[in-house]
């Protein structure tokens, strides 16, 4: 079958089998490999990207449910005309958010739609927001303080993409 | 130096705002990850590139009557279908473990585990490779397995490795170490022994990222490369050459960015193997990359010791021995990745931090059919089940004497006059300060409150009346003393490879540098702090140094990264190497300036004239002279490299004290980590933010093992921990907020003074959540992990044995 979706802003489209993923889709046919895979239980939340504006997990989605959705995965976080990395990359770096970064594109995936609904959550709430995201490396602690510093340095930008 | 005394980060700044040397710098290698740009193994497309899949084993134990391969073989885009009997025409199909043992590639005769690998199929697209599985039809005849370690040598026991010439039995080893005629002296005087049976169960590093490679072996050139996730590609380089006859010059192993490894990443799995074979069968590249399920069910399991030890003491807690009975559960095949002349690797470091004269333990290991594996997940060479025992054991005494744990700790930890202190089974403690971190831990904590608060509490409960749901308040200390750096040639080796890493440093004219290193991140920043290790010597600021590694074409010879050896080693190199280019770049300054080299004297990044400093040459100027025509003394090379293989003097010894804080739910046995407190003494810490990051992982791992990670079998062997549905990793929920402090005790014999940390909260903290459940519910011990099931059990009064299947 056909399908065609937006991804990152970017129309995309390819001949695929109904079974297809949409991690897979994304990362062979739109050759966006940021997006990861982790796991075969939809347990890890490596493969979290938008799909019409929510998170989900992309191992656990078929290419055919995002046929004429729009998607957005990591590549799409920064600016995509000045380049300037998203309030939560920046975050991330500043704060140690991320070791191996094997886990970083889908939590910051999550991390973006909390701002987006909650533009100042508390540790409880960020640590709830992630919790669908494993971490191996960090324990976390600086995911949370990444998040945060997310949060108190919002650019107009994003103030209004939350507004 | 003072252990209290935190020596200040180098006080300069870069022009680009960096430290020049140690300090909290942001990490060269986020750019790319935060934009998804990582280059991960799975990321790599080739042309013409084929996906391998493996089929795997349903039973523990089988023979293997036959395997038709036909219908797979007939799919339209499957390209090959191997088999053990294929891998037998060319001399494939065992392959040499790290251990001396061998183990199958695909199986022929028999599958020893669940999970084990039995054929192998490359296709054009992963998703017609793993359909072909299907079509592949196996026909096994069961065999009894063997699951419980425990009966591995009844007499009555299947002998899993008739693969081996005159095997009887699943007996692999003993080993002792220490002096068993000393121990029986103190045991048979001491006023107290106390001995605790307790396990510490078979679990699994679990990267984010799976095990995986693409192998191309090209057809014309006749060079193999390999991208694959390895934590040690020169190691893996000369085990390729060794198993398939391939010459070494022609392999080249690159090791992109790694997702992780924990020692998962540093053992030569079939799949990898398959992957080159495949290559070979096809000319095209291949890829294979395992799932999570094949990931926890056949690469490299840790621990799975079950150990029973005794503790001598006097009345009044003084500690007079230490005696273990170990049994190693090593699965079908002995692949345990460690130093060979220490088959149960650094375990006999089991004395811990304290001071007493008698120690002795004996390690058997057996053979069971579940997965190959044993040292992994950050365990630094099986320091983790030692730093477990101890630190049990002397919470068992603390019990039965009815005193303060932290009081029994600090009777007995070694004083800082004692250093350097050989411990009873021979290992040389480089530097330490233990009761200055034990006091620095309990300040953090507010110990004495904490001890107060439970003391009320229990009172509370103890009313006529109490709410039947307020919680159980427990508090675990753990002391650890950590052995890292592995190490001097003449002791350490694998497979016959002395445990030295290179490392070649190079100034370019314009004065920026690159470091070539033998080791590889797996995230733990070394494109970063290595480049601060070279800027601390040097001056030049870090931002001009790159760091090249994980490409056997383009790095110096050396053993990889685990066991926390990266910054004690190869670290070491690094330093050595920048001290070398520092000095001649003196010998090049005082051509320049036309004065005797002694004349000269450092400020960071340039040699002046003594009493004249205006009168110098920056390291920038310095390079360009050197690669320039400036005359040089007789014997003097131009240009400004050095190349340096670094032998460690002994291992470093990291240590620390750490306090966990935890309430258990008396209702659900839902055990909840209140407060974690960690002091760390890593000697003096290169990145703080990156060291502290280090602690942070590793002190997750410790309550997921304390409370959740365990891989346990059924009575036919089924893995019951095989996908993350299973195999529980604690999630942001289950972390506390760590709470950190340090205390800095340099190593006296490494260049910089730096100990290494990769490995020290994975190593110390499973012991302290462990202590302190225990602590809430008053018992003297029960095995992790303290699900809520087993530690409602625990509270009946029937602990569950965690390594086998609820009866
Ligand atoms: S890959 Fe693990 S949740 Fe999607
Ligand atoms: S940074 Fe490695 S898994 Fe999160």
């Amino acid at each position: 079958m056909r399908v065609t979706m937006k991804v990152n802003g970017q129309e995309t489209t390819a001949e695929i089998e109904p079974r297809l993923l949409l991690v897979h889709y994304l990362r062979e046919s739109a050759g966006l490999t940021g997006t990861h895979w982790g796991c075969d239980t939809s347990n890890c939340g490596a493969c979290t990207v938008w799909l019409d504006g929510a998170p989900v997990k992309s191992c656990t989605t078929l290419a055919a449910m995002a046929d004429g959705h729009e998607v957005r995965t990591v590549e799409g976080l920064a600016d995509p005309v000045t380049g300037d990395l998203d309030p939560v990359q920046q975050g991330f770096m500043e704060e140690h958010g991320l070791q191996c970064g094997f886990c970083t594109p889908g939590m910051m995936m999550t991390a973006r739609a909390l701002l987006d609904r909650n533009p100042d959550p508390d540790e409880d709430t960020i640590r709830e927001a992630i919790s669908g995201n494993l971490c191996r490396c960090t324990g976390y602690e600086n995911i949370v303080r990444a998040i945060r510093w997310a949060a108190t340095h919002q650019t107009v930008d994003s103030q209004e993409v939350s507004a | 130096m003072t252990a209290t005394e935190i020596p200040p980060p180098d006080a300069a700044l870069s022009p680009a705002g960096n430290p020049l040397g140690f300090g909290r710098m942001l990490r060269k290698e986020d750019a790319r990850f935060l934009r998804g740009q990582g280059h991960y193994v799975d990321d790599l497309r080739l042309p013409g590139m084929l996906h391998g899949a493996i089929l795997r084993s349903p039973y523990a134990h089988a023979r293997i009557v036959s395997i038709d391969t036909s219908a797979a073989e007939a799919h339209p885009k499957v390209k090959a279908v191997i088999t053990g009997a294929v891998l037998e025409t060319l001399n494939l199909a065992w392959m040499p473990t790290l251990s001396g043992d061998v183990t199958a590639v695909l199986a022929t005769d028999k599958v020893r585990y669940q999970g084990q690998e039995v054929a192998f199929v490359v296709a054009e697209d992963e998703y017609s490779a793993r359909d072909a599985l299907e079509l592949i039809d196996v026909e096994y005849d069961p065999l009894p397995a063997v699951v419980d370690a425990r009966h591995a040598l009844d007499p009555d026991a299947p002998v899993i490795r008739d693969d081996l010439e005159g095997r009887t039995d699943n007996h692999i080893y003993d080993w002792e170490a220490g002096d068993a005629a000393a121990c029986e002296e103190v045991f048979a005087k001491a006023e107290v022994v106390v001995a605790q049976d307790m396990i510490y169960p078979r679990v699994h590093p679990a990267p984010m990222e799976t095990c995986g490679s693409v192998a191309h072996m090209d057809p014309v050139t006749g060079k193999l490369t390999v991208w694959t996730t390895t934590q040690a590609p020169h190691a893996h380089r000369t085990v390729y050459a060794l198993v398939a006859g391939l010459p070494e010059h022609k392999i080249q192993i690159i090791s992109p960015d790694i997702g992780g490894g924990f020692g998962n990443k540093v053992g030569i799995y079939p799949g990898y193997v398959l992957s080159i074979v495949g290559s070979i069968v096809t000319k095209a590249p291949v890829k294979w990359m395992e799932d999570r399920s094949e990931n926890l069910m056949s690469t490299s399991f840790a621990r799975d010791y079950h150990m029973h030890g005794e503790i001598a003491a006097t009345k009044d807690g003084k500690i007079l021995g230490l005696r273990v009975n170990v049994l190693a559960d090593h699965g079908a095949f002995n692949g345990v990745a460690q130093p060979t002349k220490f088959p149960a690797g650094f375990f006999h470091i089991f004395t811990g931090s304290y001071d007493y004269p008698a120690a002795h333990c004996k390690v058997t290991a057996v053979y069971t059919n579940k997965a190959l594996g044993g040292v992994a997940y950050a365990c630094s060479f099986r320091i983790t089940e030692a730093v477990y025992l101890v630190e049990r054991m002397v919470d068992c005494l603390a019990f039965e004497l009815k005193m303060d744990p932290a009081e029994l700790r600090m009777k007995n930890l070694l004083r800082p006059e004692q250093f350097p202190y050989t411990t009873p089974t021979g290992w040389e403690y480089d530097s330490g300060n233990y009761p200055a971190a034990l006091d620095e831990a309990k300040r953090i904590a507010g110990y004495d409150e904490l001890r107060r608060e439970q003391a009320e509490r229990r009172a509370a409960a103890a009313e006529p009346g109490a709410d039947p749901a307020a919680p159980l308040m427990g508090i675990g200390i753990s002391f650890f003393t950590e052995g890292v750096g592995a190490g001097p040639r003449k002791h350490m080796d694998i497979l016959g490879l002395g445990m030295a890493d290179g490392c070649d440093l190079r100034v370019h004219p314009t004065g920026k540098a690159q470091l070539r290193l033998s080791v590889q991140t797996q995230g733990q920043g070394h494109e970063t702090t290595f480049a601060q290790i070279v800027s601390h010597v040097l001056g030049i600021p870090p931002e001009d140094i790159e760091v090249i590694h994980g490409d056997t074409d383009n790095t110096p010879f050396g053993l990889g990264t685990y066991g926390s050896r990266s910054t004690p080693v190869s670290g070491a190199a690094a330093a050595v190497a920048a001290q070398r280019v520092k000095d001649k770049a003196r010998i090049v300054a005082a051509a320049a300036l036309e004065c005797s080299p002694d004349d000269l004297e450092w400020e960071h990044g340039r040699w002046y004239v003594k009493g004249d400093p205006s009168k110098g040459q920056t390291m920038a100027e310095i390079a360009m002279a050197s690669h320039g025509s400036l005359e040089l003394p007789e014997g003097v090379e131009g240009h400004l490299d050095a190349s340096v293989v670094y032998n460690p003097p002994n291992l470093t010894y990291p240590f620390g004290c750490y306090i966990a804080v935890v309430d258990v739910d008396p209702q659900t046995g839902q055990v909840k980590v209140r407060r974690f407190i960690a002091v760390d003494d890593c000697g003096p810490r290169i990145n703080p933010m990156i060291v502290e990051g280090q602690v942070h992982g590793g002190l997750a791992d410790g309550v997921g093992m304390a409370l959740m990670e365990v891989i346990a079998f059924d009575s036919d062997g089924n893995n019951l921990g095989g996908s993350f549905m299973d195999y529980l990793l604690p999630t942001s929920m289950e972390c506390p907020s760590w709470e950190l402090g340090q205390t800095v005790t340099p190593s006296p014999h490494h260049p910089i003074g730096v100990k290494g940390v990769g490995e020290s909260a994975t190593v110390g903290s499973p012991a302290a959540v462990v202590n302190a459940v225990l602590d809430a519910l008053q018992l003297r011990h029960a095995d992790m992990p303290f699900t809520p099931a087993a530690t409602w059990r625990a509270m009946q009064g029937r602990p569950l044995r965690p390594d086998l299947a609820i009866e």
